[in-house]
């Protein structure tokens, strides 16, 4: 098998991958903090993807300045779905959790459904069908930069979370509910932010997706169930992790279709979670608890 | 107000009345007399109208929305449709056939699918309801000593050999002999039916100067295309061998460019998705010179200009030639069902098969010969033409009979 082949492969799976990984971070920095699995999140990336499309058939907004509108959105109803619709279900069993929010998924699934109907749809950029070419390897140019704007939105989270003082407080939160409620932090609120944010970032991945692959509305739970692969194979909670997970995805699907067979590509992300829960259950960057 | 002599609308009577007679002539041996029926024919039609073979599920449908007004005229049938989506999931095919059954259809028309045909056949036999397929070719549908399933389409194994056939047909007009191909396919039912077909085929049929260096299968809902299509630009073959769908053709042709793939061409031997006007809208010029080797429409049959005429109609800003493979069977598929009835004069289901398999209608819209059935249920001689993207229109372009361009192989963008 060609070298180039193989090389040209991996790059696409590792830049995929990161945009998988942003996705997946969004998941992870809210069940981190909130304790809440999102089963909504892919319904929620696909929204955003469907909110790029709209952007761009009626103002031609590209999708990288579509971020700023978008997760600007996706931060305010993330806040207020928590605050208003999730925060009541906190302390409730888990099971009531999940329910809530795969009703929450299957609402948004139907109501695209209603609004945009079955056909798949996508933004067509100028440079959307180039590529670099360097020798013998080609960078897909739509992939190359929404894997950087990926890049730089994880780095952006990952400074708010270290260095700003209500990501400190989050992270006091996520580390011990009931000392941050004795010092004073308003936690139903930061669990409000933390929910916003984490909407922000599927946000972003969504911008960043419409460049990859073409939407349609049952395109959500697949998206669902692809973040969950991650962050478990990453570490549930862990931000890092969620990176890892999205890339080792990335390229595990793309040499798998490689060199065992395209149509298995799928098959080989879960032997790759199994794998990760038979060895460390707690995923690659995960902590034990 | 009465047509005169000579008007469209005297001439679309007679062709209609000829149709009719044609029909029934054919059947009963006496002549055709177009009268109204005392019952209506309630036709359940099962179509994927969503999910990723939604466009072309609502393709179809525009076929089967015209017919119960065209065959009013031809037959004097009263139909009521009574539409099911089957939301591109065999189960959920299921459940909908199981459904009209119980709402009262009297026959079941569809799916666009062997999968989901596969399981509506199971209910339709299990229920004694006869069930015409429009468009499903998976040969084993009609193998399994089924009563009231029919399917006036082409097995796999035909579409491949009229498919491979108009292969050598296309490299002799082209005076052109490429060497290698690299076979891509779906993984489903169809794919890989038609997948099973070629590797039959492709051994016997001698006169094809290529030979299969690679074949790459892959799942016709995926998201990615990046990997498959690396593998097959790797393997270095002179032109694509292609089976698909249409969200997967649209795919994996921008694939094509962004890697700056350019073989010869693509032809497919036979699958949906790249005469689909979706696939035009969405590629524009880079759906150009995409070859697929199809069961087609005869644009000179007096039928099909019935048929378009009643499709601009309910259609206006459409054309028939993006929809008329899907709207040509399924509306053949309805009126099977349709002069049946007519023959039968009854809505019982036994006595509907026994009608549908006497059926002999010459008078018809798509290429090949009279829609009559085999012992098993299968219409035979059904025929293919190789339709090309040209001007960003289907264009039939082999066999010459019905041609109404000449081919264009190897594409411009091939460098040797």
């Amino acid at each position: 098998m060609p070298i180039e082949l193989v090389v040209n492969v991996v790059i696409a799976g590792v830049l995929t991958g990161l945009v998988y990984g942003l996705m997946a971070l969004g998941l992870s920095v809210i069940f981190g903090v909130v304790r809440v699995v999102n089963f909504a999140h892919g319904e929620m990336m696909t929204i955003a993807m469907y909110a790029t499309v709209v952007l761009f058939a009626a103002l031609q907004l590209d999708p990288f300045l579509a971020v700023v509108p978008v997760a600007g959105l996706f931060f305010v109803f993330g806040t207020l779905l928590q605050a208003a619709v999730i925060n009541p279900f906190i302390t409730r069993p888990e099971h009531s959790q999940f329910m809530l929010l795969v009703a929450i998924a299957i609402i948004m699934v139907n109501g695209l459904l209603m609004v945009f109907g079955p056909d798949a749809r996508n933004v067509q950029v100028d440079y959307q069908l180039e590529s670099y070419a360097i020798g013998p390897i080609l960078l897909d140019k739509a992939r190359l930069y929404a894997s950087a704007a990926a890049v730089a939105a994880s780095a952006a989270l990952f400074a708010f979370f270290k260095f700003t003082r209500a990501g400190k407080a989050i992270r006091a939160c996520a580390d011990n509910y009931l000392g941050a409620k004795v010092v004073g932090l308003n936690v139903k609120r930061y669990y409000a932010l933390t929910f916003g944010l984490g909407s922000a970032c599927v946000a972003v991945a969504g911008c960043m997706m419409i460049l990859l692959v073409d939407v349609s509305p049952v395109l959500g739970p697949a998206y669902t169930l692809l973040a969950f692969v991650i962050v478990i194979v990453g570490g549930l909670g862990s931000m890092g992790g969620a990176l890892l997970g999205g890339v080792l995805i990335g390229v595990s699907e793309a040499l798998a279709g490689l060199f065992i067979t395209p149509s298995a590509k799928s098959m080989f992300s879960f032997a790759l979670l199994i794998l990760v829960l038979l060895l460390r259950p707690q995923g690659l960057l995960g902590r034990k608890p | 107000m009465k047509a005169q002599r000579g008007t469209p609308s005297h001439v679309r009577r007679r062709v209609l009345k000829a149709a009719a007679a044609s029909a029934a002539l054919s059947t009963l041996g006496f002549p055709a007399i177009v009268r109204a029926q005392a019952g209506r024919l309630k036709v359940g039609v099962l179509l994927p109208r969503s999910g990723f073979q939604g466009l072309i599920g609502q393709s179809c449908q525009k076929g089967a929305d015209l017919a119960p007004g065209v065959i009013k005229e031809m037959l004097g049938v009263d139909i009521e449709l009574m539409n099911a989506d089957t939301e591109t999931n065999v189960d959920t095919a299921r459940t909908r056939a199981e459904r009209l059954i119980q709402e009262g259809a009297h026959v079941l028309v569809g799916p666009f699918d062997s999968g989901g045909a596969a399981a509506i056949a199971q209910v339709a036999e299990q229920r004694g309801v006869p069930f015409v397929i429009n468009i499903a070719a998976a040969p084993q549908i009609t193998e399994q000593g089924y009563k009231f399933v029919f399917r006036n389409f082409q097995t796999a194994p035909d579409i491949v050999r009229n498919g491979l056939a108009l292969i050598g047909d296309l490299f002799q007009a082209s005076n052109i002999a490429p060497r290698t191909a690299v076979f891509m396919h779906v993984n489903d039912t169809f794919g890989m039916a038609m997948a099973k077909g070629i590797s039959a085929f492709m051994g016997r049929l001698t006169q094809l100067p290529f030979k299969i260096v690679d074949t790459i299968q892959y799942d016709p809902a995926a998201r990615d295309l990046t990997v498959e299509v690396s593998k097959a630009k790797a393997s270095n073959a002179d032109f694509l061998l292609l089976v698909c769908r249409l969200n997967d053709a649209i795919l994996l042709r921008r694939e094509m460019v962004k890697q700056r793939w350019n073989p010869m061409g693509i032809v497919s031997p036979g699958s949906p998705g790249m005469y689909e006007e979706q696939y035009f809208k969405t590629l524009g010029k880079l759906s150009e010179y995409s070859i697929s080797n199809v069961p087609w429409y005869n644009p000179r049959a007096e039928l099909t200009k019935v048929v378009e005429k009643a499709f601009l109609k309910q259609n206006p800003k459409d054309k028939l030639v993006f929809n008329g493979l899907n709207v040509g069977f399924t509306f053949e598929a309805i009126l099977v069902a349709a002069d049946a009835f007519r023959r039968a004069r009854s809505t019982d289901a036994k006595t509907l098969a026994d009608a549908i398999r006497q059926t002999n209608i010459t008078s018809k819209m798509m290429l090949g010969g009279p829609i009559k059935f085999n012992e098993k249920g299968q219409v035979e001689g059904i025929g293919s033409a190789c339709v090309q993207n040209l001007n960003l229109t289907p264009t039939v372009v082999l066999p010459a009979a019905v041609a109404t361009a000449t081919p264009v192989f190897p594409w411009p963008y091939y460098k040797a």
